[in-house]
């Protein structure tokens, strides 16, 4: 069972997504799958994808479990350059990071949970109650950094960006053990079941006896405690806050990386790590065009492209087309509902 | 009636309120001067909050205006000062343009049944890599028709200064209001908000009502941009960020209902007329940092949701839940 999950997970179309956008980099600069190993971590292209592609990884392994609710959370980015801008202060008037980081997690997670109390004692629609947070907190940010960029060179926040860990860039690992403790979570309790009841229909799962709002305001919290690693990352990589562009439109990326990782937008449907090799196809498009020597302004048009390649073929039209063409051999896998 | 127009007084009372309130701190606020700049400041953003007051009557969202704005102003400036073309032909172009964008995110949307967020998700990064593509750097337009529309205004009494764009500005509201409250098309709008199959049942036509919303709504966003290049004489494909975010806090300050189906074009006139008061009291006030405009809208932004839930809630006794806002919405 275990294996044809495993072989089922390997023939989706990310991984051939993923495989082109590879290749085509490859095609384009020859040196890019080589690595080499300098100053105790590993160097080279695909280190740099993982590496730059974390902090959209992050946001989005939180904005899937919101999206899996039929929500979806706008005010990640602003959230990022909160807690940011409280780490950054924090350490740069003498507290030392051992707090500051645990702080500015804490406000991370304080955002998300206002989101989830908006969606669900209020009953606001989720793009709307998120929209608040995203207008009004990047003005909080600037607030807290009151106005400038706020510089630091603490030893152990500036680690969370720009260290090395058993070779590997930080922000990966950091991304990476992320990933695996939500997948765990959601795979091997009944909490993806549980969240998966409550974006089909949410009515219908609070009748099934599913407390559907503390489940809720967990997901929003969890997605504003993401936002606040992926604003940690930010901060350590430039050893500063920008309150005006630490996260700008990365909200619109993380979201973009759980479309195309095939989490339904209509909820009930979610992958984790499927949304983490989204964020990395979208990285490697990124870094593809770069290394091209295509002028950056290439890579909003490429996105755009490929998102609308991705509705087509997601949408019910592109399915019965699809079916009609090539009738499945087999009977579809079906997903383990444990 | 009484109950439904509720939102839109409250909006009108807040906005006097705050208005005295700031007339009372600093008297010379009162004056067709600050009056006559408040239109001229926010033409753009009124013009593009129309296009999205409809968008959100039908029930979807429009992200892709700002972006459009941008194009536009872009798509203005290398046809004028590029390819030689008179800024009237320029406009035309830029219009059916911006149109014809509209029209094909609202067939993706009706046909490939995915939310309009998404699809207009897509159409922003499109746009504004496209107006990036075309030019990466800001463009000025030098035109005699330029210079004489921006010295051309209408003398209010007092002084202040009614220019072309804000009468602009004040048509495309006329012509909104008139179009969503006494036109078969409005009343589609309307249906389709309240609800799509109950819409589609009744015989209202689905795929063309949502196809004509979205023209409707870039092809003001392509004025909009017009308004901008000519309150700016210059295209920049990084004009105008974010403006999409500013025209839904507008609709939603106007007391038009998120979910769709309710609401006034004349609510999102009050709902940009407080923004610029409040961006004009900063400027006024010059302690506070420019940050704070973006607290106030948010905190602005989450009253109104509040004050929504709170009337629509009074309206409907029974317990709040999935639909309940549509059952009250029939009652009233």
């Amino acid at each position: 069972m275990r294996r044809h999950a495993l072989k089922s997970a390997l023939l989706r179309p990310q991984f051939a997504a993923l495989a082109a956008v590879l290749f085509i980099n490859w095609l384009l600069f020859p040196g890019f799958f080589s690595i080499t190993w300098q100053d105790g971590r590993f160097f080279g292209s695909l280190i740099d994808v993982l590496n730059r592609g974390a902090p959209v990884a992050i946001l989005a392994i939180g904005v899937t479990a919101v999206i899996a609710t039929k929500g979806v959370d706008l005010s990640v980015g602003a959230v990022m350059a909160i807690s940011g801008a409280v780490a950054a202060v924090m350490v740069s008037t003498g507290t030392p990071a051992a707090i500051a980081i645990p702080v500015a997690l804490l406000a991370g997670l304080l955002c998300g949970f206002w989101n989830g109390l908006l969606v669900t004692y209020l009953d606001i629609q989720p793009i709307i109650a998120t929209l608040v947070l995203m207008v009004a907190g990047r003005g909080l940010a600037q607030l807290i950094t009151e106005g400038s960029i706020v510089t630091f060179s603490d030893p152990l926040l500036s680690y969370i960006g720009t260290g090395a860990f058993l070779g590997l860039p930080m922000p990966v690992v950091i991304a990476f053990v992320l990933m695996c403790l939500a997948t765990v979570a959601v795979r091997r309790t009944a909490l993806g079941l549980l969240i998966e009841a409550v974006g089909v229909n949410r009515s219908a799962a609070r009748f099934a006896g599913i407390s559907s709002r503390v489940l809720l305001l967990l997901v929003y919290s969890f997605a504003g405690f993401c936002a606040a690693v992926a604003g940690l990352i930010v901060a350590g990589d430039i050893r500063g806050a920008d309150a005006n562009n630490a996260g700008l439109w990365l909200e619109l990326d993380a979201i973009l990386a759980v479309v195309l990782g095939g989490t339904s937008l209509l909820g009930g449907r979610f992958s984790i790590p499927m949304s983490v090799m989204g964020a990395l196809i979208i990285q490697a498009m990124n870094t593809g065009i770069l290394i091209s020597g295509f002028s950056p302004q290439f890579n909003l048009v490429v996105k755009s492209g490929v998102i609308i390649l991705i509705l087509v073929l997601q949408s019910p039209q592109a399915g019965q087309w699809i079916s009609r063409r090539f009738p499945p051999l087999a009977p579809p896998p079906k997903r383990s509902a444990k | 009636m009484n109950r439904a127009l509720r939102p839109l007084l409250a909006t009108t009372a807040i906005f006097l309120l705050a208005y005295v309130a700031a007339v009372l701190q600093y008297p010379s606020m009162l004056s067709t001067r600050v009056l006559g700049n408040f239109l001229t400041d926010n033409a753009f953003l009124g013009i593009a909050a129309v296009g999205m007051t409809f968008v959100i009557l039908s029930g979807g969202i429009d992200l892709s205006v700002g972006a459009v704005i941008g194009f536009s102003t872009v798509l203005i400036a290398t046809l004028i000062m590029w390819a030689g073309l008179h800024p009237l032909m320029a406009f035309a172009i830029t219009l059916v343009t911006a149109a014809c964008f509209g029209a094909v995110m609202g067939a993706a949307i009706h046909y490939l049944k995915v939310p309009s967020f998404i699809v207009t998700l897509a159409g922003m990064f499109l746009a504004r890599g496209g107006a990036s593509v075309l030019s990466p750097d800001s463009i000025g337009i030098k035109h005699d028709l330029y210079t004489s529309i921006s010295r051309s205004y209408v003398l209010l009494p007092g002084g202040g200064r009614l220019t072309v764009i804000a009468m602009i500005m004040l048509a495309v509201f006329a012509l909104g209001i008139v179009l969503a409250h006494r036109t078969r098309f409005g009343s589609y709008v309307y249906a389709l908000g309240g609800n799509e199959t109950s819409a589609a049942l009744m015989g209202v036509p689905v795929a063309r009502t949502t196809i004509l919303v979205y023209t409707l709504s870039s092809t003001l966003a392509g004025l909009a941009g017009i308004v901008f290049s000519l309150y700016t004489s210059a295209g920049y494909s990084l004009s105008a960020l974010g403006v999409e975010l500013d025209a839904i806090a507008a609709v939603v300050i106007g007391g038009t209902l998120l979910t769709g189906g309710y609401g006034f074009v004349a609510g999102t006139f009050i709902g940009v007329m407080l923004q610029g008061l409040v961006q004009t009291y900063i400027v006024f006030d010059g302690t506070l940092s420019s940050w704070w405009t973006k607290i106030v809208i948010g905190g602005l932004l989450f009253l109104f949701i509040l004050l929504q839930r709170l009337v629509f809630s009074a309206a409907a006794p029974q317990k709040a839940g999935f639909g309940s806002r549509k059952k009250a919405f029939r009652k009233s």
